[in-house]
């Protein structure tokens, strides 16, 4: 089961810290045990930092949460061992796990958002693991949570402290969910996706102190992410999981650089970070621009300035975007959250009137347009939404989904809307039997799919994507981004592509601006702007995207 | 401090359409309640009589100017006379109110114990055996009809097994059996609420974070879960009041107590207008104040609200 | 901004859920519930046809079989005046049903219109027609049934429409925010993006994704219809007897309490188990609903 299973031997004959091997955990669901993993293997030695890497239902969480005694309700380790430093402690108690838990194994959870008792001080978030553990007298406690924060590189520690959750921001939360999961010095921490709901350069300061932390108190670390960017940054050894078997394990360098297992080959080539531009390169871009320099532009938008909130109390999320989009080319708009352009989509989507500036598409101005004229508008510009889980009425089958903008222009008739039903989802490689499913019968792929189909049914020009791929796993985000550009050269669509992710952004688009704070910091032809970055913010967007740092070097114990 | 005058003019406005809703509905039907009493021939009013006491009740004088005098006379806690004896409601009211008063407190107080006590019981991991039994007893509790379990009550404590005496009962023995009647059923939708949120928020992340930390069960539950878990069952307090007064009319009915419910209860059956309104429109206001209460109160308990509620201001 | 709240969470089997069978789609449904739709059932087929149920007479006793306990010839007994207990149980649904049935219709109606058309305009439309719904809720349910008795009078529709009244809050607040919610997926903005227009949106996707909440309440309100009518027959103003409405009945069979449980307890014992079922049809529908 393990092929590859590394059995890079104690170097001075340390026990290692954490040993998992042969682990199989079953979840029990209407009495019927369904394994989940099956025989999984890994070792933690001490100091090193080691990725389990793995897409949506791979198992990588529930190891996990084996690991430190904390599986759902319904799970149960049915077979294997775990040991931490040489103890087996599969069959602990949930009393004796709790001696473990908190001050030798600690964690750094997935959603700083929600990880954080919201009716609860910063300061006592950080106090609890050492008053659970009886760690000393309350003095010395409180002296030590904001040495902790200081550690983690929280200013102002004693304000912080006395701050609730909802007053810091994400990154701020996760550096205290940190100082949490280290106040007792544990040998192991584990960090289940603890960066992937933050922002690029937020994930990047985060990483970095996990590293930092690792490097100073030789602390193991066992890294749980979908991300094998960021695994190829941070990690020593990897351990690729699949329908919770474990594919391949090794060290960075070698896993990436010469993949043994298919699956790996597969991840490594999806995963965008990992692969540059594809063929978008900037002498093409620029022959195609060149090309269509007479065209008038598809998308225009000049000045455009949104505000939200009461006259009092102004907020102003764009302020005085302008950019064009040449016909058949993809311009991305790329930023944090909070950058703004988001809001501008909805503008371009006339889903808002703009407070001043103008959007045009296809040379029409919607500023100006209401009822009628915006429907006539829709008919050549259309939307994806990033949630696939949201954007589909769940009682309406996929067939009508994809037929409902035919059925609101009065296109053809039934049959003939049936037809070109089963010819959009055919475009999208989805099989036609699915069109009387619901969209929960659907995976996240699929239901991306059947948003793409509904989009192109109506033949537009403009298409605009809100972070179509965000929320799917890298293998299907590299089938969904391969779709798109072929439709694309198929229908000659023109696509604002709205993204957080400039790895897949230079993958999709020709030209791009890059936000921040509702305004554009740069822009012009993608492949350019990642060559030389002009403007400092976007230099420093660049050099956070994960997986560009040279790969680690082998174990450093 | 604007969305506190905010809060406060709503309640202000609630109030006063409640008022003048009751007023329409109540006093300014077509054939009044006045007339339909004393018109009756068995009487033997003369029409002067009848006349002076058109007057006396104030019924006649034009549709506004008795909307402005019946209004000025509730602020100033005068709500007119019963119909069916000639007494001032006021009177009646405050004749009635501390039996009620006894009666609800209590009642609400063996409610809240009772649903606390489900709620926190069925998250015990030791009591899992009868968890499922616990958490029915909620819903079991909303279906049985209150007069009902007051007889069923009586019947197997007093009759079966006279434990408790219905006949002369003291004064505690007497409150034992209409406490427990009307604490049932309040402490249903409590429990209800309280079984919900907690299990709401054990699936929270930061409970497994918690228990990452090496909290044992009665650690998450009673400094990480409850706090969370009882903040919205605050928000059920003016219901619940609510449901106590409408329990009230019941309990002492079946029981036989003199008080606020059965003042009600007597005055639906005898048509007596005014005492009914009066009755409304007192438990309207008290339920308007301890909502304004909760929602002012709730920024205080809960961190995220104090500091939106001081954006809005 | 999230945006890999969805990848993360992972699934047990994988990520295309299987398509369960028709059998596997028979065997989800809980014997709780099962157990609760037979009890409505069978209480709606007392009420369509209580003659199938009982022979006995409802109205009319046998004077020499008064106050007899519960046996094989009269399953729950019989009254003071010698009236099967059983066949005025069997006839009385019929009033608590329809009674409850028309509580239910005048609330669903009245409360989700005020709640749709308060979600749906917004504005000051909306303003209003919630403080009208502020003040309905002002006023414990039972106290505002009383207000609507005292004008409408006495009588079993009278009360029936009393219950209505009550829950005609309840209603307009779940409607309303249930029109809110879905108003502002991203699957109502995408049928307006797709050329729908208002109207086409509201009756396709935003009505028929908020109802699934305002069906199960109807469930439960039917229960509670149940029992605020059976407390109004019990406090005396609903039917006359000897009309055998099962609160008048167990109003009825209070002076005996001492000597005849039965005349009690049976018929509370059927209320108990018809609102019981209500509630929980009720929850099963809102479960459907979420999943």
């Amino acid at each position: 089961m393990t092929r590859n299973r590394s059995d890079v031997s104690d170097p001075d004959g340390t026990t290692p810290v954490l040993e998992v091997e042969d682990l199989t955990v079953a979840y029990t669901s209407r009495h019927v045990e369904t394994p989940v993993l099956h025989g999984v293997s890994l070792t933690v030695h001490p100091g090193e930092v080691v990725a389990v890497v793995g897409e949506s239902g791979s198992g990588k969480s529930t190891t996990a949460q084996a690991v430190i005694g904390l599986l759902p309700d319904n799970g149960r380790v049915t077979g294997g061992r775990i040991r931490l430093n040489g103890t087996d402690i599969t069959s602990w108690s949930d009393r004796r796990m709790e001696s473990v838990r908190g001050r030798r194994v600690g964690l750094v959870p997935q959603d700083p958002g929600t990880s954080l008792n919201p009716v609860k001080r910063i300061g006592d978030a950080i106090a609890e693991v050492m008053r659970i553990h009886r760690w000393a007298d309350e003095r010395r406690i409180r002296a030590r949570v904001l040495e902790l924060l200081e550690r983690v590189g929280i200013p102002d520690p004693e304000r912080r402290a006395r701050q609730y959750p909802h007053e810091l921001s994400g990154g701020m939360r996760q550096r205290v969910l940190i100082a949490a999961a280290i106040a007792l010095r544990p040998e192991l921490i584990i960090a289940d996706e603890a960066t992937s709901a933050l922002d690029v350069t937020v994930q990047r300061t985060v990483l970095d102190l996990i590293d930092e932390l690792r490097t100073e108190d030789g602390t193991s670390v066992l890294f749980i992410t979908h991300d094998l960017a960021v695994a190829s940054d941070r990690a020593d050894r990897v351990v690729v999981l699949e329908g919770g078997r474990v594919r391949e394990a090794g060290d960075t360098a070698t896993v990436l650089s010469t993949p043994g297992h298919a699956y790996t080959r597969r991840l490594v080539a999806d995963a965008p970070a990992l692969n540059g531009a594809g063929h978008r390169t900037a002498e093409r871009t620029a022959a195609l621009l060149a090309e269509r320099a007479d065209l008038p532009p598809a998308i225009a938008v000049t000045d455009l300035v949104q505000e939200f909130g009461t006259r009092r109390d102004r907020f102003r999320a764009v302020d005085g975007v302008s950019f064009t989009v040449t016909p058949g080319t993809t311009h991305a708009i790329v930023g944090e959250s909070g950058s703004g352009k988001t809001t501008t989509a909805r503008a371009v989507m006339g889903f808002r009137r703009p407070t001043s500036g103008e959007v045009s598409v296809g040379g029409t101005e919607i500023g100006p347009l209401r009822g009628r004229g915006l429907r006539d508008l829709r008919r050549r510009l259309q939307m994806v939404y990033q949630n696939p889980y949201g954007s589909l009425d769940p009682r309406r089958t996929v067939g009508s989904i994809v037929a409902e903008p035919l059925v609101n222009y009065r296109i053809g008739d039934r049959a003939e809307r049936a037809r070109t039903v089963a010819e959009f989802l055919e475009r999208v490689a989805l099989p036609t039997h699915l069109s009387d499913r619901r969209p929960r019968e659907l995976s996240g792929g699929q239901r991306q799919r059947v948003a793409i189909a509904r989009a192109l049914v109506l033949r537009p020009e403009v298409v605009v994507l809100d972070e179509p791929v965000s929320a799917l796993d890298v293998t299907v985000q590299a089938q969904i981004l391969d779709l798109l550009e072929r439709l694309q050269e198929d229908l000659g669509l023109t696509y604002l592509f709205i993204s957080h992710d400039l790895a897949v952004v230079r993958r999709l688009s020709h030209t791009l601006s890059v936000m921040r704070g509702g305004r554009v910091v740069e822009s012009g032809v993608t492949e350019k702007v990642f060559a030389d970055p002009r403007h400092e913010y976007t230099r420093g967007l660049i050099e956070a995207i994960p997986g560009r740092r040279e790969p680690a070097l082998p174990a450093r114990p | 401090m604007r969305y506190v005058l905010r809060r406060v003019g709503q309640a202000v406005v609630v109030l006063f359409a409640a008022f003048t809703a009751a007023f329409v509905l109540l006093q300014a039907m077509p054939g009044d309640a006045v007339m339909i009493r004393f018109e009756n021939p068995e009487l033997g009013l003369s029409p002067e009589q009848i006349a002076a006491l058109r007057e006396a009740y104030g019924v006649d004088v034009p549709a506004h100017r008795q909307f402005l005098h019946t209004l000025l006379g509730f602020l100033r806690g005068d709500f007119g006379y019963s119909v069916q004896s000639g007494t001032p409601v006021s009177r009646m009211i405050a004749e009635a109110l501390p039996g009620t008063l006894l009666l609800a407190s209590l009642g609400f107080v063996v409610a809240v114990i009772l649903a606390v006590g489900i709620a926190f019981l069925s998250t015990y991991p030791r009591l899992s055996w009868i968890r499922g039994a616990l958490r029915a007893l909620p819903s079991l509790f909303v279906s049985v009809p209150v007069f009902w379990l007051g007889i069923l009550l009586v019947q197997v404590f007093s009759f079966r097994l006279g434990l408790v005496s219905v006949i002369a009962p003291g004064p505690v023995e007497g409150l034992i059996l209409p406490v427990l009647t009307l604490a049932v059923p309040i402490s249903a939708p409590l429990a209800q609420i309280l079984v919900r949120s907690i299990d709401e928020v054990y699936t929270r992340p930061f409970v497994t974070v918690v228990r990452s930390r090496g909290a044992g069960h009665h650690r998450v539950l009673w400094r990480d879960v409850a706090g969370n878990a009882l903040l919205p069952a605050l928000t059920m307090a003016g219901v619940l009041f609510g449901e106590l007064i409408g329990g009230a009319v019941v309990t002492e009915t079946v029981f036989g107590r003199a008080g606020l419910g059965r003042l009600t209860e007597q005055a639906v059956g005898n048509q007596d207008v005014a005492v009914l309104q009066a009755v409304v429109l007192l438990t309207a206001t008290v339920f308007v104040l301890i909502n304004l209460c909760v929602d002012l109160l709730y920024p205080l308990l809960d961190p995220r609200l104090r500091t939106k509620a001081g954006a809005a201001a | 901004m999230n945006p890999n709240t969805s990848t993360r969470s992972a699934t047990v089997t994988g990520s295309v859920p299987a398509r369960p069978s028709a059998l596997e789609r028979l065997r989800r449904v809980d014997v709780g519930t099962a157990l609760a739709w037979l009890v409505v059932l069978v209480a709606v087929a007392w009420a369509l046809a209580p003659g199938l149920f009982t022979s006995a007479d409802p109205v009319a006793g046998v004077a020499a079989d008064a106050l007899r306990p519960p046996d094989a010839e009269y399953p729950f007994g019989t009254d003071a005046t010698g009236r099967d207990v059983f066949a005025r149980v069997v006839y009385g649904s019929v009033h608590s049903l329809s009674g409850a049935l028309i509580a239910v219709t005048v609330g669903l109606v009245a409360g989700t219109l005020i709640g749709a058309v308060a979600g749906t305009v917004g504005g000051l439309v909306e303003d209003v027609l919630m403080r009208v719904v502020d003040v309905l809720l002002a006023v414990p349910s039972l106290l505002l049934s009383l207000s609507v008795v005292i004008v409408l009078g006495f009588g079993t529709a009278q009360i029936a429409f009393a219950v209505g009244v009550a829950g005609v809050a309840a209603f307009a607040r779940l409607a309303r925010s249930e029109v809110v919610r879905v108003r502002a997926t991203d699957y109502v903005e995408a049928a307006y993006a797709g050329g729908g227009r208002f109207l086409t949106v509201l009756w396709r996707h935003v009505l028929p994704n908020s109802l699934t909440a305002v069906a199960a309440l109807a469930a439960l309100q039917f229960g509670t219809a149940i029992l605020a009518i059976s407390t109004l027959g019990f406090l005396g103003y609903g039917a006359p007897p000897p009309t055998p409405e099962w609160g008048l009945m167990i109003a009825e069979g209070r002076d005996y309490v001492a000597t005849s449980w039965w005349l009690t307890t049976l018929p509370g014992l059927v209320v108990v188990a018809v609102v019981l079922s209500a509630n929980r049809i009720s929850a099963s529908i809102a479960r459907r609903g979420r999943a």
